[in-house]
């Protein structure tokens, strides 16, 4: 096991989960390539994401126009702003090759708005695109384990 | 005493609660109203269960619920499609917990009673011990009547009302024209958002033709969108009406031009589709064709609201189930060209997931403004939710009754189709 790798990608996940938990979208949008795709899927066994239906399947461009949603003030589910923390853990590198480690791991997270606290759990595999010393997000696959039930409003970012 | 005795304990008729202008709070408060409800509109009336395309071939079926009935929606070899009771005649499991499959009969998991696709049952383990006392011809699935106008389903509990035909009357039309969008490939369900919001059913089923809370409501969806869009999406002062189609059904037509999807294919094409339209014309389609996808992968300039539980809805199906008195389900479905381009599919697609959904610009401020509707309205019980907007300029019209496009008028025949069901 190269811990060494899994030290590094853990370390990369843990500050995107941070960035997101504390509102630094900035800083959360520089993470991404150019063509990296943000997506939620609603069938556990789909992987033709582009042609199906999804929960969110953001390009660059929708993920400005996401975060611009939840710090704009013109949305009523999203002011006041949810509180989220989310904890990450069980990184498993499942390979690399041409330079994309993919890497999945679990996310547990709490959500706390007006006066409602909520729970989503989730499998996210992350496919991590090596840019010099560090990396940059190519694939942000959200498995959510209740995804096949109904939901209610999730007003930030998963 | 008097003041002793509370409000909630008077009965009132259905009369006394929707008068022409204003229905009473406790419609969307009482849970005794709500049962009734069950019984006189859900359990007496035409329910949507389906679209043709999610269950294409013999032996597909969906699960769904009629009011809070769980039912099976399929189709048999031959084609025809059956509404089931999802409930084993034994000893009343659910014979069948998928959302939607393909089988070729259904099998109690309790005690093996299985039943063909049409309801019979087919056999049961261990016949001998029942020798004589059983006859499989009695004990189908219970079976609802069922018919489809235009590949949309509908199943009732009851023999006696008017044929689905008549009970959509006027609304027959705007079904035709809202499955326009299929561009000639034809209109295909490729899945839905499910969602449940803390309030009753009636708050999402006035919505559908509410222009009026479009502006206010989604100002950041808006804010997302290009400038012909927003163009668009700006009707509430324009030309666009409400209709009243009678049987509870309405019209709220935002984008007239939109109307009918296969008119006016020789304007110019909206330079927001000019990269679809040159994607399709690369792939070989010819240009009336592509006129054709273009002017209809947007969706309708029109929601369709069927009393009580489907909306044929700009670009999608909006289904309502209600799940308690404060609590709804909801379910967008998204529509696609079936077998049309996936260029075009995914543009739908991505539409629907940039408006419907939990993760939507719009679905979430949609169902926070319900739910503060369903709070609000504990306080002054013995207050009225008020419907009279666009009253004044309301005139008759060939289907009905008609007024500009952020009239409540939709609303109102809604209520008034409901005091007739709950008046029985």
């Amino acid at each position: 096991m190269n811990l060494e790798l899994l030290n590094h990608v853990s370390a990369f996940i843990w500050q995107e989960a941070d960035m997101l938990d504390h509102g630094d979208f900035d800083a959360w949008l520089n993470l991404w390539t150019e063509k990296g795709t943000y997506i939620i899927p609603i069938d556990p066994n789909e992987t033709d994401f582009e042609n199906t239906l999804n929960y969110a399947y953001d390009d660059h461009h929708m993920r400005q126009l996401r975060v611009q949603r939840l710090i704009g003030g013109e949305s009523i589910s999203t002011s006041p702003r949810a509180r989220t923390v989310r904890a990450l853990s069980r990184f498993r590198v499942l390979g690399e090759e041409d330079g994309v480690v993919t890497v999945r791991c679990a996310q547990n997270l709490r959500e706390f708005r007006k006066d409602v606290l909520k729970h989503y759990t989730a499998d996210i595999t992350f496919q991590l695109k090596r840019e010099g010393e560090c990396f940059k997000i190519q694939r942000k696959l959200i498995q959510l384990i209740n995804s096949t039930d109904t939901l209610a409003g999730i007003g930030y970012i998963l | 005493m008097t003041n002793l005795i509370e409000t909630v304990n008077l009965a009132s008729s259905p009369a006394d609660l929707v008068l022409h202008d204003r229905v009473h709070t406790s419609l969307y408060t009482d849970a005794r109203i709500f049962d009734e409800e069950l019984e006189k509109v859900f359990y007496s009336t035409w329910i949507w269960v389906a679209h043709a395309s999610e269950i294409p071939e013999g032996g597909s079926y969906k699960s769904t619920y009629i009011g809070k009935q769980p039912v099976i929606v399929v189709r048999d070899r031959k084609k025809d499609v059956h509404v089931l009771l999802n409930r084993c005649r034994h000893r009343g499991a659910t014979v069948c917990e998928h959302k939607k499959g393909k089988a070729n009969s259904f099998v109690c998991p309790y005690h093996g009673w299985s039943y063909a696709l049409d309801g019979s049952l087919r056999g049961v383990p261990h016949p001998e011990s029942y020798a004589d006392c059983l006859d499989k011809g009695e004990l189908p699935l219970v079976s609802l009547r069922v018919e489809e106008y235009n590949g949309m389903i509908f199943a009732t509990f009851k023999d006696d009302i008017e044929p689905l035909v008549d009970f959509l009357g006027p609304a027959k039309k705007w079904i035709d024209l809202f499955m326009k969008q299929g561009a000639g490939y034809g209109v295909k369900v490729s899945g839905e958002h499910r969602f449940r919001f803390p309030g009753n059913w009636k708050i999402q089923l006035e919505n559908t033709t509410d222009a009026y809370h479009f502006p206010l409501v989604h100002k950041s969806f808006l804010s997302s969108v290009d400038e012909q869009t927003l163009e668009l999406f700006d009707f509430v002062k324009g030309p666009g009406y409400v209709e009243d189609l009678g049987n509870g059904h309405s019209v709220m037509v935002m984008i007239p031009e939109l109307v009918d999807l296969e008119a006016n294919l020789d304007q110019p094409i909206p330079e927001r589709f000019e990269a679809l339209a040159e994607e399709l014309r690369g792939e070989g389609i010819e240009e009336q064709q592509v006129r054709r996808i273009v002017r209809a992968v947007g969706g309708s300039g029109f929601n369709l609201n069927l009393f009580p539980n489907v909306a044929c809805s700009m670009a999608f199906f909006r289904v309502l189930q209600p799940v308690s008195v404060n609590e709804t389900e909801i379910h967008h479905a998204v529509i696609t060209m079936d077998g049309g381009p996936a260029v075009a599919n995914r543009y739908r697609l991505r539409l629907h997931e940039h408006f419907q959904g939990p993760m939507g610009f719009g679905t979430p401020d949609d169902s926070e403004a319900w739910e503060r509707v369903q709070k609000g309205a504990q306080a002054g019980t013995d207050l009225w939710i008020m419907l009279n907007r666009g009253l004044p300029g309301e005139k008759p019209s060939e289907d009905g009754l008609i007024s500009d496009v952020s009239a409540e008028t939709g609303m109102r025949a809604a209520y008034q189709q409901w005091k007739k069901m709950m008046s029985v």
